[in-house]
């Protein structure tokens, strides 16, 4: 058990990161650490795409002298994957960002329990 | 090639320029733009449902030429074209019955980006209906939960910005966990096509001990779409999330979004990994058994709810419950069913979302129920609609309601597993006589007048100042609708088992 962890190190951190993004995300009261917590969420997956993408000992999928043999050469497709995620996670946090600057603007606090109680005793129709 | 092949690409690529042109024009010319753009996409989405149904076999487009497994593709049958059919109709009686209230709700400044986020939304509901590329389906997932946010916090109160944030978070959390689930699928297959990643995916599970990492990942995937789409007990965030939007975004969030969600996953579980291999793990029986008690926590919870749109809320968790026990039954029947739901649901719930407020405005925009008294009298229109829907949720017959219960109640039967008959039949007539409880009590309220007419503090008279012409044709068009999937169920039903039937 230990040295199956052992021997895939970088799945295991990957799955921590994970592990701690989210729990981050869900339990945190804190607005700007809940999203600290989302960037690191997807580092993990992110990190798990890049080390299983990768086979020791082959190269970049760069065509060199003329050898197309694909034993040669790593799968590029994950590396892809991990650009378009990060691309998406980017996205997130800034609407993500732009949302909390609105709530803090608004309830001049961050924590987000506290901004339910606030918004509670508002009253607005419908 | 024939063009009709290149419709449903199209649909995509035309929804996403859409998005562009409606940011430079004016509110009533973005209006007018998104409504004529999306009646040719119901066109065109037709036109696709027409062409499947004629030559009766499902067409792979490859995008960019490349041959599978490397490609991306679009793939369609007639169950996808159903289905983007689908969200065409509601977008557009959406945002036609809900102008009254965008005029309202959204600063004048705004109101061509209002358009503009719908146009993207349309753009990724048709990529999640047509793609055959798990990858794309994450990518389109997102950008879905980007636009339902921004269609949400384009009211700018505190509710709907906090509301819009639990919302986020919560569909942040389910996105995360959707792709690792993915990330593990491809690392355990290989392969991102959907159909390739079956065929891999048959040859891994023969082996015993990799059962549990499959059934990991796709315990993960499936979390996270239950966590967007409000499967028990995820559905916390649906009351605020629905109730503050502007009144076209809660019928598109809660009659799409939830859908498309539901829809990716059902192809994923079904085309992407097979219904062989997920009968050796437990995620069909969980989802039976969570469909089961959302179906009834759901109708509990709105039975206690303290106003219409949060019981209007709480019963979409409790039809999302529906939709799961379809899919837990595990049989073709259980999916006709849960499809068939996803159309009724669709049709009914949004016509109750964009009723709601028309009530409530002739009661001084109060959502209370003793405000409604006699809301009735005052707006007989929006009264009627609403109990065109409500009938239909209860199930009585003629309406869509009755069509779906009748489905899963025949699935269950045809599965021919004794406990799930029982248990399925129960929770049908326990959901249905609760449903009945609080949208009968709701409409007896609206209808009866308050004891004095003349202290009605509203008015006695119905109204008849505002221009209504889009509510009246959108209310009508999805009662039309309704009706028809009630009395005519034979005929959808028929669209989606053949849809079924060339999904793989």
């Amino acid at each position: 058990m230990i040295q199956n962890l052992l021997n895939n190190y970088e799945e295991a951190a990957a799955m921590i990161l994970f592990g701690i993004g989210f729990t981050t995300l869900l339990f945190h009261r804190n607005l700007i650490k809940k999203l600290i917590g989302m960037n690191i969420m997807d580092t993990g997956v992110f990190m798990l795409l890049a080390s299983m993408g990768y086979i020791r000992g082959r190269k970049a999928p760069i065509i060199e002298n003329g050898v197309t043999d694909p034993s040669v050469y790593i799968n590029p497709v994950p590396a892809g994957l991990v650009l378009t995620g990060i691309v998406v996670s980017v996205s997130v946090t800034a609407v993500m960002l732009s949302l909390t600057v609105r709530l803090y603007k608004r309830y001049h606090t961050l924590d987000l329990d506290e901004i339910y109680i606030l918004s509670k005793h508002q009253k607005e129709d419908r | 090639m024939n063009f009709i092949w290149n419709l449903p690409l199209f649909t995509v690529v035309l929804s996403l320029f859409s998005g562009v042109v409606c940011m430079m024009l004016s509110p009533r010319a973005a209006r007018n733009y998104t409504i004529a753009y999306e009646s040719v996409l119901v066109v065109m989405t037709g036109c696709v449902l027409g062409y499947t149904l004629k030559t009766g076999t499902s067409y792979t487009y490859p995008m960019g030429e490349f041959p599978a497994p490397w490609g991306n593709e679009i793939r369609f049958g007639c169950l996808e074209a159903l289905i983007a059919l689908l969200f065409a109709v509601i977008l557009l009686c959406s945002i036609t019955a809900g102008y009254h209230f965008i005029r309202k709700d959204i600063d004048e400044s705004k109101i061509n980006l209002y358009f503009s986020l719908i146009n993207l939304m349309t753009a990724a509901l048709m990529a999640l209906a047509w793609t055959n590329d798990v990858f794309t389906g994450y990518v389109f997932l997102e950008i879905l939960t980007l636009t339902s946010c921004g269609i949400l916090i384009v009211r700018e109160i505190g509710r709907t910005t906090l509301a819009a944030a639990r919302y986020m978070i919560l569909n942040l959390m389910g996105s995360g966990l959707f792709l690792m689930g993915i990330v593990l699928l491809y690392d355990i297959s290989g392969h991102l096509l959907m159909v390739p990643m079956r065929q891999s995916m048959a040859l891994v599970s023969q082996d015993q001990s990799s059962i549990p990492v499959i059934s990991l990942a796709i315990g993960i995937m499936t979390v996270g779409i239950a966590i967007k789409s409000g499967l028990f007990p995820f559905y916390f965030w649906m009351p605020d999330t629905y109730g503050w939007a502007t009144p076209a975004s809660g019928s598109i969030l809660s009659g799409l979004v939830t859908k498309a969600y539901i829809f990716l996953l059902f192809k994923i579980l079904y085309r992407a990994i097979g219904i062989d291999v997920l009968e050796k793990t437990p995620v069909l029986k969980i989802l039976f058994v969570l469909g089961i008690i959302g179906m009834i926590g759901g109708s509990v919870n709105a039975m206690r709810a303290s106003n219409v749109n949060r019981m209007i809320a709480f019963s979409s968790a409790a039809q999302t419950g529906y939709i799961y026990m379809g899919l837990g039954l595990g049989t073709v029947a259980g999916f006709e069913a849960a499809i068939f739901q996803i159309l009724a649901h669709a049709v009914t719930k949004s016509l109750l979302f964009l009723t709601v407020p028309y009530l409530a405005e002739v009661s001084g925009n109060r959502l209370k129920f003793h405000s409604l008294q006699g809301s009735g009298r005052r707006d007989p229109l929006a009264a009627h609609f609403f109990s065109i829907s409500s009938l239909s949720m209860i199930g009585i017959p003629i309406f869509a309601g009755f069509s779906t219960k009748l489905m899963f109640g025949q699935a269950a039967v045809l599965g021919g597993i004794h406990w799930k008959i029982l248990v399925v039949l129960g929770a049908l007539g326990i959901s249905s006589v609760l449903n009945a409880i609080y949208f009968i009590r709701t409409m007896i309220r609206i209808y009866n007048d308050p004891d004095t007419l003349d202290k009605d503090p509203y008015g006695s008279h119905p109204v008849t100042d505002r221009s209504r012409t889009g509510f009246f044709l959108a209310g009508m068009v999805l009662s039309l609708l309704n009706l028809f999937l009630g009395l005519f169920s034979w005929v959808v039903s028929d669209v989606i088992y053949r849809g079924l039937g060339m999904f793989l």
